[in-house]
């Protein structure tokens, strides 16, 4: 259901008729706005003079003020400067009958969003609300997404410091162990030290690698290069990649395709990016001699691949988490798989430039299965 | 006969757990180690440690903070230590080194990456305390 929302608005005038006027025009005034539906409403305050709005503003800002120019003591365009300086979030329109250019000017320069030449119809008077309450709605909102924006980078770069220090931690803690030839009589110790450090190295590497691919997908930098691909193709040489870890460990891959050929237009360093994080995720989470299955079907918008693994799954609660940025799953069976956290970020992110998604079904213990599509024309 | 004081390393970063385990055997400790909370607390019967130094976040986010009472209440001479990458994992500012709440059962607790000199320092000044 869509929300209501009720805007404050303040009319400043020294004729008691005006006021009145302006009051009953907008008593029963709704508006929508336009991308998120809200009903906006009014509740009209008045003023009698400039130092009684101000007076007012004081106890609270409105959020559109109407205001006349002319008038004894204090005039509109000395009002609207008490505005400014006071830097009050507000739309003010000034109403005036006597509007000469100096005075136009001077007030825009002081921020005036909009006139409305006295005499006004109560029509004339909702059109210029109606323009200055969407247009103070829309400003909100912008600031608002800047705010969640600038919130959710901060977040985002505090983490990614972190995930670098881990294996930064541990690579120094085995380079002080190296210097200090502690435990180092054992060979075997030696050994697994300097293995130990450069499989965080590479851990490290691959995050920046990722943070890299990421960033350039977000950015919109990376020039695409869209060629007729043939998806099965890709998908065998992602394969060829993963195959000496897959052999180290028992794994066979096996790829099932309802044609010898699937042709789409894509970039082939994007196809890459997804076939590699899916089928080396598939390996990676993998039981010692375990399978993995890729399922690829023609459809006539979309291709699908499907890619099952007979690893160690995850429940419900987990496959809810997996979709954050640096998630990792963490339990007795993951303690010793090494990720960036960032793998399924870039390939949703990738499969949405093909209008596509990632979704995920998996069972604990059984193995889960990830399947991606990607409309053939976007 | 000088007495050998245990050490119990509980944290599931391998590379955390035989660092640990190594600079303390170093400097003449006895050391066993667990990669989780539940493996930690299958030894209580069998090992007594007079100190602890545990990881926060494994399987479960509180996990620390369960065995740390659990410690406390089991073996309440045992000094607790622990280490967190707490900021890393959430990004939340942890209370850090100086709580005084005392709803934490800890002795001290460190951020991560801990350089084993930390740790070492912070056991002096517990026990001088």
């Amino acid at each position: 259901m869509a929300e209501e929302k009720v805007l404050s608005l303040l009319i400043v005038d020294d004729e008691d008729g005006m006021r009145l006027g302006v009051k009953r025009s907008l008593r029963h005034f709704s508006m929508e706005t336009e991308d998120t539906g809200e009903t906006v409403k009014f509740s009209v305050t008045e003023a009698g003079s400039g130092e009684e709005a101000i007076a007012l503003m004081k106890e609270s800002s409105p959020d559109i003020v109407l205001l006349d120019n002319k008038m004894d003591g204090m005039s509109g365009i000395d009002v609207l400067r008490w505005i400014n300086e006071n830097e009050l979030d507000l739309m003010a329109i000034m109403i005036t009958a006597y509007a000469s250019i100096e005075t136009a000017i001077t007030a825009t320069k002081q921020g005036a969003y909009d006139f409305l030449p006295k005499p006004f119809t109560p029509a004339e008077l909702k059109v210029s609300v109606r323009q200055a309450a969407a247009h103070l709605v829309t400003l909100r909102q912008a600031r608002e997404l800047e705010r969640e924006k600038r919130r959710v980078r901060f977040q985002f770069i505090s983490v990614l410091a972190h995930e670098l220090k881990a294996p930064l931690g541990a690579i120094e803690g085995y380079l002080y162990l190296l210097r200090d030839g502690i435990g180092m009589d054992d060979p075997a110790v030696h050994d697994r030290v300097v293995k130990r450090s450069l499989v965080r190295l590479s851990g490290m590497r691959k995050l920046i690698y990722d943070l890299l691919d990421l960033t350039r997908l977000e950015s919109g930098q990376k020039k695409r290069e869209l060629n007729d691909l043939d998806v099965l193709e890709c998908i065998r040489n992602s394969l060829e990649t993963m195959k000496p870890e897959a052999d180290r460990r028992g794994i066979l891959i096996t790829l099932e395709s309802s044609t010898d050929e699937i042709v789409m237009v894509a970039d082939s360093g994007e196809l890459e990016i997804i076939f590699n994080n899916l089928i080396s995720n598939a390996v990676k989470y993998n039981r010692d001699n375990g399978s993995v299955t890729i399922k690829v079907v023609d459809e006539p918008d979309q291709i699908r691949i499907a890619v099952t693994d007979t690893g160690i799954g995850m429940s419900e609660k987990e496959v809810e988490k997996l979709f954050g940025e640096f998630v990792r799953i963490k339990n007795s069976k993951t303690r010793n798989i090494l990720g960036s956290g960032l793998g399924l970020s870039i390939m949703r992110k990738i499969a949405s430039l093909y209008n596509g998604g990632v979704t995920v079904e998996s069972t604990p213990d059984v193995g889960s299965t990830f399947t991606v599509t990607l409309q053939k024309t976007q | 006969m000088i007495e050998v004081k245990k050490v119990l390393v509980v944290d599931d970063d391998p590379d955390f757990l035989s660092q640990t385990e190594m600079m303390f055997s170093s400097r003449g400790y006895e050391v066993v180690t667990a990669p989780g909370r539940g493996e930690a607390e299958a030894i209580f019967d069998s090992y007594t440690p007079d100190i602890a130094v545990i990881d926060l976040m494994m399987e479960n986010d509180d996990d620390g903070f369960v065995l740390a009472y659990r410690l406390k209440k089991r073996f309440p001479a045992c000094i607790v230590i622990m280490v967190t990458n707490v900021t890393g994992e959430t990004g939340i500012e942890f209370p850090g080194e100086d709580d005084s709440s005392g709803w934490i059962n800890a002795d001290a607790i460190l951020s991560k990456p801990v350089r084993f000199e930390q740790i070492e320092e912070e056991l002096k000044k517990i026990e001088s305390r």
